[in-house]
């Protein structure tokens, strides 16, 4: 199981996420603590999705993998959406 | 490059994928609580906007840094392990277990506080809470439990991998598992990374 010739990650750029996963961490907090009404939950779930984002392109190395896993996961994440707006349309119009 | 070469690469690339595959089956399994979680506020705002009160936002954004650090020093070790660097690969998995550590003495303190003002599901103050709280405190045990049991898992897992890399089996040349109980444990920072604004920052 030979994988040698993998792309590495550099220190640098692990560190470089970090501290921009921590600074949306920081954002999402003051901006909830500010109490935006409506746009609360919009918000966090967008920043949320930002920091995921992040996570499974740079953590994730998915920035470096072939095409059919980074269609695979785009795929998964659409499914669940679908998933999520089916739900949601049925629970408001039934 | 030889045939066995070859082949061996693509092992790895099978391996990874498998490891992808059971982490989407991970999704939808907290992905289905995600969508009560939603209907149900949608149906309790009040409700769900009072119990979250409850909750030690502080707790929550310790664990996040915790968490955020812990998938870093994971990623890294990849990369340690990946530059022949052992005792560094090694060194930094060791300081992700004492990371999955400190999170989980947080939840102890979080969710003994919390059983000591008896808010746990089936207790005599739960029950007479209006329907909404109810469903908040259950889905909040449910979700956070079983994210606990992935960081549980996770550190098993890891160090699984720690004591590999000591014997040699998991080298520069050789690092699957270590990938795959790498992503494990960025997922289990996925999740949290949904959890925490959800649970503890909305009210």
């Amino acid at each position: 199981m030979k994988n040698h010739d993998d792309h590495i990650s550099s220190y640098q750029l692990n560190w470089t996420v970090l501290l921009v996963l921590l600074m949306l961490t920081t954002i999402s907090i003051l901006a909830i603590k500010m109490h935006l009404g409506a746009y609360t939950v919009a918000l966090a779930l967008i920043l949320a999705s930002v920091k995921v984002t992040i996570v499974l392109t740079y953590f994730m190395h998915l920035k470096f993998e072939n095409l059919l896993l980074r269609l695979m996961v785009g795929g998964v994440f659409l499914l669940f959406a679908i998933v999520i707006a089916i739900t949601f349309t049925d629970y408001y119009f039934r | 490059m030889s045939t066995t070469e070859h082949s061996d690469h693509m092992d790895s690339d099978t391996g990874k994928l498998g490891m992808w595959l059971f982490l989407f089956t991970e999704l939808f399994l907290f992905g289905g609580l995600f969508i009560v979680y939603a209907v149900m506020r949608s149906k309790y705002a009040g409700d769900f906007h009072h119990a979250a009160l409850e909750l030690n936002a502080f707790i929550g954004a310790t664990n996040t840094v915790v968490l955020l650090v812990s998938s870093m020093t994971v990623a890294m070790s990849l990369t340690a392990i990946q530059r022949n660097q052992k005792s560094l690969a090694m060194g930094l998995i060791f300081i992700t277990l004492i990371l999955a550590g400190v999170f989980m003495v947080n939840k102890y303190f979080e969710w003994g506080h919390k059983i000591g003002l008896h808010l746990y599901p089936g207790s005599d103050v739960m029950k007479t809470l209006p329907h909404g709280e109810i469903m908040f405190f259950g889905l909040y045990y449910m979700m956070t439990g079983l994210h606990a049991l992935h960081v549980i898992i996770g550190g098993i897992l890891l160090t699984i991998v720690m004591l590999r890399i000591n014997s040699g089996k998991i080298n520069s040349q050789h690092y699957l598992l270590q990938e795959n109980g790498a992503l494990y444990w960025h997922l289990v920072d996925l999740i949290w990374i949904f959890l925490f604004p959800l649970l503890y920052l909305i009210t």
